[in-house]
């Protein structure tokens, strides 16, 4: 593979120039094009949006749990006097800012960043045994483009006309007419989002570009396809996923400003009648075509939320049960063909927009067609653990937790997948439901595996155990108060996004769930509703809902401690393979210098040979070219 | 309601009753998908917590190579597909046919039609009237007296008049057209079991037959801006010859008031 050697040849220019020039502090750890970096400014930037996506839904639950209670603690803010009401409740403004905030900064700026910007940016080039990404600085230019775009989104907060309150997904023609009546419309809640979305993909499109070409180009030698350890698959699909779907939301986003600021009627249909005025526009444009747009990126980029977390949940696996994953060609065959149809379910999101038979049966088809793949990437993982000698370190919790909370997210999508059973179902809380666990004790678990299995590589110590237990099982318990009420609120008929967390709906809301005296009734009444004799009605979960949401936000705290106190105080494990691992990023130094590796990573075998038969360690890495020799071969040219 | 299931599922989740023809099936469907999902569920987890413990380094010190050499996931994995192909060639496709190619004729007499307007935040019910015939709508026309912009010319609005309440007549087949004058909402119709986005420029259809007499919130379902959660209106389901009464009266009264200022 004469393009690798190139690569490492080029690596050691690298290595030579780092030798020669010290780079300044600024070029170092600001604008550096290295990898590792560029992965850890990812990963910081999108913990921190994490945080505050987090908060913005705090508030939100404050509101749904308590519509008729001022919110606590943060009337003074002045941010927060402009917004909510003089009574200090929460408003619908807020609530719709709030919502839509939520979903664009947990999507967008929270979790695709973390798995794809931080975990693919470090670890992969560190897993294929390259120096470095194919583009350095197009690396670079995709994290400026995210931070900017994020800036861009946070600011929007402090507009006259506040954030976008539209929906996560925008949808036109509410997009479109609201917050008209500013002056100037170029700073307003919905065009800045437009802005920062076109940022934010622009981003997007470089880091997918760079991920594509570096795995397919800058794998070491004898890093074969079926050598490729499955993280890097799982990055590789969502590179192309990346790539081909966000073109058409960022079309949309242009032609959505368009419409906005340039007097044009994409979007907008004729005869709009807005709050007694016919609407100025030509007229003539089709919602359904900004839908169409959306969620053709919108459903892909589900699986881009999901696919790194599943590629870190199986590199974990595979280390702490001592075996090989089972059945990995079956699962990079299942993540391709799950790539594949993920572009061609989008208009389940649209099965009430009035679809037609021969339409609806091809979604649903590809929609449960879909189910398949997944279910063989979980069930693998699944049976990779048997036969294995398990051994629960914080990283393996976490990615132990992740397969029954996504097999519960999965399992959900399947009712919701049949057109007819949406007639019941659709923008219920069951969706919520469904969806939040496939990407918050599903994906966020996935991630947290990850922080606590990479930490020693870069900072050569590990992360507390005790504050990890602190951090895991609170965080289990409340995701699960959190969302399993919601499938009973789902199926009860209370629909989403409303302030009141659907009071104004009482007949709906006010279904008896557990009838008065129900022991359930009774612990929840002792604890909610100091120990009144009541039933427990459908809206009243909200209570229990929202106390798992704020108790989940306290399970962050040891996180957090754990996080900054382990850089200096954690256990040392200076050696480069704490987690006697197999992979090639083992190999290399703690924390990997500038071009990564100090000898020539060659692949001899496949990822995940662990206990193989015969061997003295129940690891046999895939940088050892034989196991009775532990030194690789050094490079020449190094020394 | 359904004698297969001893145990349902889905009224365990807090299912609340039904009002319509289909509900029954949708509510059977859907059981017949939440056992399918408890069966997978409680098996796969099982095997999960089996797994834990009987693998746990304490209790399994050395891994094996080859794990586990059954094909039993194979044939789990067939049996998901074989169930789900079942859902789709017995249930899914063929009821929504029904739903969308089984709207009811608009020569029908015995059917009754209504349009649904929706605006920022309320809903407007337009009825036909006697004639069956609704007038034409025009959105030029609309005013705060004319919240659907009936176009008062056309002969056939004459006796067409709107409701805030949509009054539905039990056992027979109601179409409803949906549509929205500013923004997407969504007409949600939680007893009957259906709803039916709301797209301004767009009118779409939806019908079922009402079994049940009861007055019940209509939920809209669509963000569609600051007042999104209190869009709260009723529908309210009454016996057939009630209903007639109720839609001649208004009908003849709307005919009437048209009279009245087509001689001022």
């Amino acid at each position: 593979m004469s393009a690798t050697e190139a690569s490492h040849s080029e690596a050691h220019d690298h290595h030579d120039g780092h030798d020669h020039h010290e780079l300044s502090f600024w070029q170092k750890y600001v604008f550096s094009t290295d990898h590792k970096v560029i992965g850890i400014q990812y990963g910081i930037t999108s913990l921190i949006f994490l945080a505050i996506g987090f908060f913005l839904m705090m508030v939100m639950r404050w509101s749904i749990a308590y519509p008729d209670r001022p919110l606590p603690m943060v009337g003074d803010w002045p941010f927060f006097n402009k917004w909510i009401g003089e009574d200090g409740l929460v408003t619908g403004d807020l609530y719709n800012m709030f919502g839509a905030m939520h979903g664009t900064i947990m999507v967008f700026l929270g979790v695709v960043p973390l798995a794809f910007g931080a975990f693919g940016n470090y670890v992969t080039p560190l897993q294929i045994g390259a120096p470095d990404m194919a583009f350095p600085r197009l690396n670079m230019a995709s994290y400026w483009f995210y931070l900017l775009g994020g800036v861009l989104m946070f600011i929007s907060f402090f507009l006259d006309s506040g954030a976008a309150k539209a929906g996560w997904t925008n949808y036109s023609p509410l997009a479109n007419i609201t917050d008209q009546q500013y002056r100037d419309l170029f700073w307003t809640s919905q065009t800045q989002w437009l802005m920062a979305m076109v940022f934010l993909i622009t981003s997007s499109l470089l880091g997918a570009v760079n991920f594509i070409t570096t795995i397919i180009n800058l794998r070491a030698k004898g890093m074969t396809w079926m050598r490729l350890p499955f993280f890097c698959w799982a990055q590789l699909v969502t590179g192309f996923l990346l790539l081909l779907a966000f073109p058409p939301l960022e079309v949309a986003a242009v032609m959505q400003l368009m419409d906005r600021l340039a007097g044009t009627s994409f979007f907008i249909p004729t005869g709009l009648h807005v709050g007694g005025n016919m609407v100025d526009a030509a007229g003539g444009g089709s919602p359904l075509l900004y839908q169409h747009l959306f969620w053709f990126l919108g459903h892909p980029e589900v699986y881009v939320l999901i696919l790194p977390g599943i590629g870190i949940v199986a590199e974990i696996v595979a280390n702490n049960t001592r075996k090989p994953l089972w059945g990995y060609k079956t699962m990079v065959g299942a993540v391709m063909v799950l790539g594949f149809l993920s572009f061609i379910v989008w208009a389940h999101h649209m099965y009430l927009t009035g679809m037609g038979t021969a339409i609806s049966t091809f979604f649903q088809t590809t929609t449960v067609l879909i189910s398949i793949p997944s279910v063989i990437l979980i069930t693998s993982i699944l049976l990779s653990m048997w036969g294995g000698s398990i051994r629960f370190t914080m990283p393996m919790l976490w990615a132990t937790a992740f397969i029954p909370m996504f097999g519960i997210g999965g399992l959900t999508g399947l009712p919701l997948a049949f057109n007819y059973l949406d007639l019941h179902l659709h923008d219920t809380y069951y969706v919520i439901g469904h969806f939040h666990y496939v990407v918050a004790p599903g994906t966020i678990f996935a991630l947290f595996a990850g922080i606590y299995y990479w930490y020693p590589k870069q900072t050569g110590r590990q992360m507390n155990s005790f504050l990890g237990h602190l951090h895991f099982w609170p965080s289990l318990l409340c995701m699960n108060l959190i969302f399993a009420p919601m499938f009973i609120q789902g199926m009860a008929g209370m629909h989403r996004r409303a302030f009141d967390g659907g009071a104004a709906y009482e007949q709906i809301s006010s279904q008896v769930y557990l009838e008065q005296g129900h022991p359930l009734a009774v612990l929840f009444n002792a604890i909610f509703r100091g120990g009144a004799d009541l039933p427990v009605e459908v809206i009243n979960l909200n209570l229990l809902t929202s106390a798992g949401a704020f108790l989940l936000a306290l399970a962050q705290v040891p996180f957090v401690i754990n996080f900054f106190l382990s850089m200096f105080r954690g256990a040392k494990s200076d050696e480069r393979n704490p987690w006697q691992g197999t992979t090639l990023e083992w190999m290399c130094p703690t924390p990997p210098p500038h071009g990564n590796f100090d000898r020539e990573p060659v692949a001899y075998r496949g990822p995940y040979e662990y206990s193989v038969p015969g061997e003295e360690r129940d690891f046999t890495p895939q940088f050892e070219p034989d196991t009775r020799v532990t030194e690789a071969r050094p490079l020449p040219s190094l020394h | 309601m359904d004698p297969v299931f001893a145990f349902s599922i889905t009224k365990f989740l807090g299912q609340p009753e039904a009002a319509s023809r289909h509900a029954g099936q949708i509510d059977h469907m859907n059981e017949v998908v939440h056992w399918f999902m408890l069966v997978l569920f409680v098996g796969w987890t099982l095997f999960f917590f089996v797994t834990l413990c009987k693998f746990h380094r304490k209790a399994n010190p050395k891994a094996s190579y080859r794990g586990i050499t059954s094909h039993f996931s194979t044939h789990l994995e067939i049996i998901v597909v074989l169930v789900e192909v079942v859902l789709l060639l017995g249930f899914a496709y063929q009821l929504w046919s029904e739903r969308v190619d089984g709207i009811p004729s608009a020569t029908d007499k015995d059917v009754v039609r209504i349009r649904a307007v929706g605006e920022q935040f309320r809903w407007s019910f337009h009825y036909a009237g006697e004639d069956g015939l609704f007038g034409l709508v025009s959105a030029e026309r609309i005013d705060a007296g004319n919240p659907v912009g009936l176009v008062k010319e056309d002969p056939s609005s004459k006796d067409d008049f709107l409701s805030p309440e949509l009054m539905l007549p039990k056992g027979r087949k109601v179409v409803i057209q949906v549509t929205a004058k500013d923004v997407i909402h969504n007409l949600a119709l939680v007893p009957m079991r259906i709803q039916q986005d709301a797209i301004p420029g767009m009118e779409i259809p939806m019908w079922f037959v009402p079994t049940k007499t009861g007055r019940w919130d209509i939920v809209c379902a669509q963000l569609c801006g600051a007042a999104h959660a209190k869009m709260v209106a009723k529908m309210k389901c009454v016996e057939d010859a009630e209903y007639q009464d109720w839609a001649s009266g208004r009908s003849k009264a709307a005919k009437a008031a048209a009279v009245a200022v087509a001689k001022n």
